[in-house]
């Protein structure tokens, strides 16, 4: 029972660290009051550019920086359409998925196949790693799960405790308000969106260089969606979204284990999407969103003149 | 610091000049952004282009194909348009498509014997109702607690996914499929007849155009279609007039979702003849009816035409794939790029954009 709680924790933890990293940048993004539908293909954006410059520099950490660049430049389309241009925020981040998972086709198709040049190693945390149990449970994971870990408590801080948290999540809760307190609206939520572009680019840079280690078309296979899904499951909290990309990684882990039990993949597989419905629901009383914060002027395009 | 500005700035009045303008030059810098991209990748852009025209348009057969492939998109087309009026952002069409297949198919594989006069009536009928069903979740979320549609319509997509798989995996899989996860082949009675030679079937695609039709009456001819316009385009107008703007969204997520539903009939009795998991169901038409909308300038009628464009670059997209040797998402750059500079040629028939130097 415990080997196979440990086997099951330690293949959580890797499952879940695209879906985190995304999870955060869109927690980010959204808080300053713009929806970004275009995360599964920044993700993939990430993942063919982490592969490909890795594969032909030979360096990994080159690699990895580009596929967050990437993804914070198709960030960066999105930020201009539903930002300057006040487009429907929907219909924008669509497009950008669709595109990236065309382009990424396209470059990918010659690194089809082929083993990473470079390799990413677990980090061999001296004493941790030898302890029974928690030790292959926690502490034999690669770089790229604990930086997401890390993330995590910094993000939360700099949300909650720093001026430029306050900043941001004052724009997406009402930005006519922000602008009158001499906040740049636009500017804060440029940001926002580019840097959500940015982790999406290195959720989808560990699937291809670490995770898998390969580039496989189409190889987010949605997780980008599920990302979308567990922002909203994480009520808007990096805390929160550590939780729940665990727990929906987890859920990727279990599919195929508990199938001899009678437990069809297939309903398991559904659970985050109605989950997060529910939650959408807890969230729409007017007592809770108050509570929890969500980005009030989500969705919404801000103008000056238009207040 | 002395940067330029950007500013948008709201246009008085938009004339339907400036409109189809702003339209075919989103087009055209849609196809030449489209081209650099291929370039930058090492295609040829416009032999690309030949190819895809000749693939979709150019012969009987790609004409065929391209009105085979226009059917399902101008279905669920252009109940989104009326949706998308409305302002009631329905993106779960590939959801609902998927739901009226399961609903449609389940008639098919269980009441076979019955004639064909009666069954694919009912196939239809019951595809509306699954479609319909699947949208009713995000119509009443929204209606009952302003729980926003864009979510859960998408989530239920996912939902409806793994709803084919576990069926087409468990309880239907056809005994004689020797472990491929379809269903067993339609009876005949189930299928829908083609014109000769092709795969248009052509009761949808009758189907198809009549509803653009009624679509487009019910919204500039009707009482209620002009109700359905001023909640899209000022929602605290509408409830001060007295219309119940709840009931409106409701309506058109049931339609939508119902034609939606409709379509996934269509390509199981018209194309398929079988059930198979959702990729093999459609191909995303859910999600390209989007741009088929859009492109329509959510205009139903305007949606046969856009339909069948898109259903020809798809088949080109195909063409290409074969051609050049390029992957299947390669379309998916067109479809991207297309509904980008569409969204924003919008925005230049609303505003104009001035640049402003400061000093």
């Amino acid at each position: 029972m415990i080997e196979f709680l440990v086997s099951v924790i330690a293949l959580t933890i890797p499952a879940g660290t695209a879906l985190l990293y995304g999870t955060l940048g869109e927690v980010y993004a959204e808080r300053s009051g713009v929806l970004n539908l275009g995360v599964e293909g920044m993700m993939i954006m990430g993942a063919v550019t982490g592969f490909a410059v890795t594969q032909t520099t030979g360096n990994l950490l080159l690699g990895i920086v580009a596929a967050a660049l990437v993804g914070g430049l198709m960030a960066l389309i999105h930020a201009f359409a539903s930002v300057t241009l006040r487009v429907n925020q929907v219909v924008s981040g669509l497009a950008l998925t669709m595109l990236g998972l065309g382009i990424s086709g396209m470059i990918g198709k010659r690194y089809i196949g082929m083993p990473l040049a470079a390799r990413i190693r677990p980090l061999d945390i001296p004493v941790l790693s030898d302890l029974p149990v928690l030790g292959p449970m926690l502490f034999r994971f690669n770089a790229l799960v604990y930086l997401a870990m890390a993330l995590v408590p910094i993000l939360w801080f700099v949300l909650y405790k720093t001026y430029w948290g306050i900043t941001l999540r004052s724009v997406g809760e009402n930005p006519a308000a922000a602008d009158a307190m001499g906040v740049n609206v636009v500017r804060v939520r440029y940001l926002a969106v580019v840097f959500g572009g940015f982790m999406a680019g290195l959720g989808g840079a560990f699937l291809s260089v670490a995770y898998a280690p390969a580039w496989i078309e189409g190889m987010t296979a949605g997780a980008g969606w599920i990302v979308i899904a567990l922002t909203i499951f994480a009520m808007w909290d990096p805390a929160r979204a550590l939780l729940g990309a665990y727990l929906f990684g987890g859920v990727r882990v279990l599919q195929f284990r508990l199938q001899p039990l009678g437990i069809s993949p297939n309903f398991l597989n559904m659970l985050p999407f109605l989950l997060t419905i529910l939650v959408l629901l807890l969230v729409s009383g007017q007592a809770f969103r108050r509570r929890v914060g969500v980005p009030a002027a989500l969705m919404q395009p801000y103008a000056r003149e238009e207040r | 610091m002395n940067l330029p500005r950007l500013r948008v700035e709201r246009r008085l009045s938009t004339s339907r000049l400036t409109s189809t303008l702003a339209l075919v030059v989103s087009l055209l810098l849609a196809l030449l952004a489209i081209g650099l991209v291929f370039s930058s990748l090492g295609v040829d852009p416009i032999y690309a282009y030949r190819r895809i025209l000749r693939g979709g348009f150019g012969s009987l057969y790609g004409l065929g194909e391209s009105l085979a492939k226009s059917i399902p998109l101008l279905l669920t087309g252009a109940g989104l348009a009326l949706a998308f009026r409305a302002r009631v952002y329905n993106i779960g069409a590939e959801g609902q498509l998927l739901l009226g297949a399961i609903v449609g198919g389940g008639i098919a594989l269980n009441f076979g014997h019955w004639p064909r006069g009666v069954l694919l009536p009912v196939m239809f009928l019951g595809g509306f109702l699954g479609g319909a069903l699947w949208a009713a979740v995000p119509a009443l979320l929204k209606a009952r607690f302003r729980v926003d549609e864009v979510l859960t319509s998408l989530m239920l997509v996912y939902v409806a996914g793994d709803l084919v798989r576990y069926l087409v995996y468990g309880p239907w899989r056809g005994p004689e499929e020797r472990g491929f996860p379809y269903s067993s082949r339609f009876a005949l009675a189930a299928q829908l007849p083609h014109v000769e030679g092709t795969r248009i079937h052509y009761p949808t695609l009758l189907l198809a155009v009549g509803l653009a039709v009624l679509l487009y009456l019910l919204l500039e001819r009707t009482k209620l279609g002009y109700e359905i316009r001023v909640t899209g385009e000022n929602p605290a107008a509408a409830r001060y007039a007295g219309m119940n703007t709840d009931r409106i969204i409701i309506l058109v997520l049931l339609l939508s979702g119902g034609l939606a539903g409709m379509a996934g009939v269509g390509e199981v009795a018209g194309i398929h003849a079988r059930l198979s998991p959702p990729e093999g169901i459609s191909p995303g038409y859910g999600f390209t009816a989007i741009i088929v909308a859009w492109l329509a300038r959510l205009n139903p009628l305007a949606a046969i035409l856009t339909a069948f464009l898109i259903g020809g670059l798809l088949v080109g997209g195909d063409a290409i794939q074969v051609a050049l040797n390029l992957p299947a998402a390669s379309i998916y750059i067109f479809n991207g790029m297309i509904l980008l500079f569409v969204i924003a040629g919008d925005v230049f028939t609303r505003y104009r954009l001035r640049l402003e130097l400061r000093s």
